[in-house]
């Protein structure tokens, strides 16, 4: 690997376990997630790959009676701990959805929205970060023109290509992507499976999908879930040829019961 | 985990949601205080005033004493009269709106005739009450013109609710009910409508509380300054609470000795109307935590 | 009969009565205008709207409303500049802010404050604000503008608040989720989002407010003052079109020119809110129509 690193991890859990009201969704999840790598998070519906990614960057507060136990260090420091601002840890850690939602305003205003919050101002340096967004990613040839136009007359794959500049706009550390592209055609998909293989190397990705091949295409290490526990967390290559163990294996090839 | 600008920046935006929360706050205090300072003031004040006698003898001394019971009795019967009319029309209309109609052009227009009816202004449906049934058709200044005009007043409120109930029962019961064969009327009124009752009868609670209070109404239509003797038929004149308030606070040489009275009247017709609003809300409350799909 | 045709005399009857709504509309037009049009074999349209002196019981009469309708719009406008903020900010406590014990509080609160009899607050206006308007400012009355229009306001929060927080409620979580993950703040979704989204719903429950409050009637009736010229100050008396109706009808002599003159103002004041209903019919349709996305 061309980035070889000493400080390879940049997030990581410990011991958390999760619970929806008196519903405990995940249980006892160590993770390590490596810098400038994507990891990729697999498993059957309902297993809380969605619950593990929103709790990396505390989206899960929104929920009203959902509570952590264990810690989540993003480069050492717990983001769990009271003192921590989860604003700031969301500004850091970028999310794209499933479902495309840019805001009901312009290409341009979508992009620039996180920057102008916390104080860019000058248009000449929005206009500058929504042209570099917007090429990493892959949307600027098909949008340059028409920067003012309202975001919802683009198409399903542009609309998660512009959801995905405008978390790149914030300069993130990690991107989170929750099955960015189930809702979209093949061509689409492959425009954004390219677009991740570029990202990677400025940014962490950690990405949940339903599509095995893509899992196997893009990530670098794989993670398992099966109701609420991490089965296996192994490189993608090994997951995907010789898994330790055998409900892996099983699910992969299809045989799940 | 930031830079000094930063979380100098983070203070600001901080700053900012705490003066807007504080904003947010204060309205939700203002509008509390304004409700509460308004009950407490009549309840401290009209209290006083309330005796057996008060609420069950006419007035005497040319209004200055006694009670108010023939005001009492008219809003009843306006009530009543206004409920009557209204509920079949109201519940047949959404009816036929949620069950029978296909979105149209009709069914469009129907929607904006009963979304414009609920704005008119309540003197102008005194005005129509006075041209039509006073006049018109000869009814006179009576209850049945009165009651008339507020069954139409209330009835785009009873319309609103009783689609709303309706809309509430789930596709999946007519579904049920038509495919074993049951008539379309039939589902409705057998399976739809119990359902939708609790709804129906909420929404007719406010339509009650809403026709007791108004008084624009029934000033050309039914309401009398005094009447010596109580309403012998749906042709005669009737006092009524709100009326009566608007007329002793208002007219005449006696405001100000009158106003034990007007303070008594007030809180009468706060409880009635307000206490029929309260039974509305507590119903539907409860309907929503003890929902059974 | 077979059962089939039973279920389409049904269906048939239902729908002739669900016109009713808009039979009693029709008729509301002809009524107004049968004992309102006659006025204008006395005086031009023109001289009634525009026309500056009202007095009506005077020989020979003069009825130009334009001091009424002046009236109507001071009180409605004022009352929209105190209700609009109230209700609206209400409504985002409901619909975003506040604790769920707190949100069915406020919203019951809401409810009774719109179940108030109109006369009540009218009767609270006088014997309340009034005496204090004119004491604290030093007024010849206190039944005026100011009066009016906070009383008015108080009767126009509920309209603007509950159906502001339908609009607010139905702003898709997606774009909530959205700007959080982009680190924005609860505040700066709210106003930068939330809000925004919402926008044609809050026009919606303004238009309907302002509908409300310059159709009322009692309020005016009792706190106004009465004065049918033209205000120079908010502490000036007036005299809106709903309250001049109310308290001359009872005095004009059947189908007199100052009858006719009355249905011809109810004309006018009907035409008025008809026009705000439409208006705020017209933006929720046009919502409805495109959904959230091209907002
Ligand atoms: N807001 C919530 N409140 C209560 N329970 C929830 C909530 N969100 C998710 N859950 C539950 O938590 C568990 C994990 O959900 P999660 O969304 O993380 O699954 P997932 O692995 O992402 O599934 P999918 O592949 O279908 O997206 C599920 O059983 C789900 O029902
Ligand atoms: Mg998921």
């Amino acid at each position: 690997m061309e980035n070889n690193h000493f400080d390879t991890e940049i997030i990581k859990t410990k011991n958390v376990n999760f619970y929806y009201g008196p519903f405990k969704a995940l249980t006892d999840i160590s993770m390590n997630f490596e810098k400038r790598k994507v990891t990729a998070l697999i498993g059957p519906s309902g297993c809380g790959k969605s619950t593990l990614l929103r709790l990396l960057n505390r989206m899960n507060d929104l929920i009203a009676g959902a509570r952590v136990e264990g810690e989540v260090l993003f480069e050492g420091m717990n983001i769990y701990d009271p003192e921590v601002d989860p604003v700031e840890v969301r500004r850091r850690v970028g999310m794209v959805f499933q479902k495309p939602n840019p805001f009901p305003k312009s290409i341009f205003n979508n992009i620039t929205y996180g920057p102008r919050l916390t104080g860019t101002a000058n248009k000449l340096d929005l206009e500058a970060l929504a042209e570099i967004s917007l090429k990493q990613a892959v949307l600027w040839d098909e949008v340059k023109d028409i920067l003012g136009r309202s975001a919802m007359t683009l198409s399903g794959g542009q609309q998660q290509r512009l959801c995905i500049a405008r978390a790149l706009a914030m300069k993130p550390d990690i991107l989170l992507m929750d099955e960015p592209t189930s809702a979209l055609d093949p061509i689409s998909t492959a425009k954004i499976e390219e677009l991740i293989d570029e990202l990677k190397k400025t940014y962490t990705i950690i990405i949940v999908t339903h599509n095995m091949q893509q899992a196997a295409r893009i990530s670098d290490k794989t993670g398992f879930f099966y109701i609420g526990k991490l089965i296996e967390y192994n490189a993608t290559e090994k997951i995907f040829t010789n898994p330790d163990v055998k409900q892996t294996e099983d699910y992969i090839t299809g045989r799940f019961g | 985990m930031t830079g000094q600008t930063v979380s100098g920046n983070m203070k600001r935006r901080y700053l900012k949601q705490h003066l807007f929360f504080g904003a947010v706050r204060l309205s939700a205090i203002i509008l509390t205080l304004a409700l509460g300072g308004i009950l407490f003031y009549i309840l401290a004040n009209g209290i006083q005033v309330i005796s057996w006698e008060f609420l069950t003898a006419p007035p005497t001394d040319s209004m200055t004493k006694g009670g108010i019971m023939p005001a009492i009795l008219g809003t009843l019967y306006l009530t009543i009269g206004a409920i009557t009319v209204a509920l079949p029309l109201g519940v047949v209309a959404a009816i036929y709106l949620t069950e029978y109609a296909k979105q149209g052009k009709i069914v469009r227009a129907i929607r904006v005739g009963v979304n414009c009816l609920a704005g008119v202004p309540s003197v102008v449906f005194g005005l129509f009450g006075l041209g039509f049934f006073v006049v018109f058709l000869k009814f006179g200044s009576s209850i049945l013109a009165g009651a008339l005009t507020l069954g139409i007043l209330i009835l785009p409120t009873i319309i609103g609710a009783a689609e709303e109930a309706l809309k509430g029962v789930p596709q999946t019961f007519r579904e049920a009910s038509l495919a074993l064969g049951v008539s379309k009327w039939l589902t409705i009124w057998k399976i739809v409508l119990p359902n939708a009752l609790p709804g129906i009868l909420t929404g007719s609670i406010l339509g009650i509380g809403r026709a007791a209070g108004e008084t624009a109404p029934i000033m050309f239509t039914a309401a009398a300054f005094f009447t010596a003797k109580l309403p012998g038929s749906i042709f005669d004149e009737v006092m009524a609470l709100p009326y009566h308030v608007y007329v002793l606070a208002t007219a005449g040489t006696h405001i100000e000795e009158t106003r034990p009275i007007q303070y008594g009247t007030v809180l009468v017709l706060v409880v009635l109307v307000l206490g029929i609003d309260l039974i509305a809300i507590v119903i539907r409350s409860y309907m929503r935590r003890n929902k059974r799909w | 009969m077979t059962r089939h045709q039973k279920e389409i005399i049904i269906k048939n009857v239902f729908f002739i009565l669900s016109l009713v709504s808009i039979l009693i509309l029709g008729l509301i037009v002809v009524f107004l205008f049968r004992e309102g049009l006659p006025l204008f074999r006395e005086v031009s349209l023109r001289d009634f709207i525009f026309g500056m002196e009202w007095y009506p019981t005077y020989s020979p009469p003069s009825y130009g409303i334009w001091p009424l309708i002046v009236g109507s719009l001071i009180v409605t406008i004022l009352s929209s500049l105190i209700a609009v903020p109230l209700g609206v900010l209400a409504a985002v406590y409901i619909s975003e802010i506040a604790p769920p014990a707190i949100k069915e509080v406020l919203k019951a609160i809401i409810e009774l404050l719109a179940g108030l009899p109109s006369v009540v607050l009218g009767f609270f206006g006088m014997v309340i604000i009034a005496p204090w308007l004119q004491e604290t400012f030093d007024l010849p009355t206190g039944l005026n503008i100011v009066n009016a229009s906070v009383i008015l306001a108080i009767m126009a929060v509920p309209t603007i608040s509950s159906i502001s927080e339908d609009a607010l409620y139905a702003v898709p979580n997606e774009f909530k989720e959205a700007s959080y993950a982009l680190g924005a703040t609860k505040f700066e979704t709210i106003t930068r989002i939330i809000i925004p989204s919402a926008l044609s719903g809050i026009s919606t429950a303004v238009i309907l407010g302002m509908a409300r409050a310059i159709g009322e009637t009692m309020v005016v009736l009792m706190v106004a003052g009465g004065a049918a010229a033209l205000p120079e100050s908010i502490f000036d008396s007036v005299r809106p079109m709903p309250a001049s109706i109310a308290a001359e009808m009872g005095e004009a002599p059947f189908r007199s020119g100052h009858y006719h003159a009355l249905f011809a103002t109810g004309i006018v004041l009907f035409l008025m809110t008809l026009a705000f209903n439409l208006i705020a019919d017209y933006i929720s349709q046009k919502f409805k129509e495109v959904g959230s996305a091209t907002l």
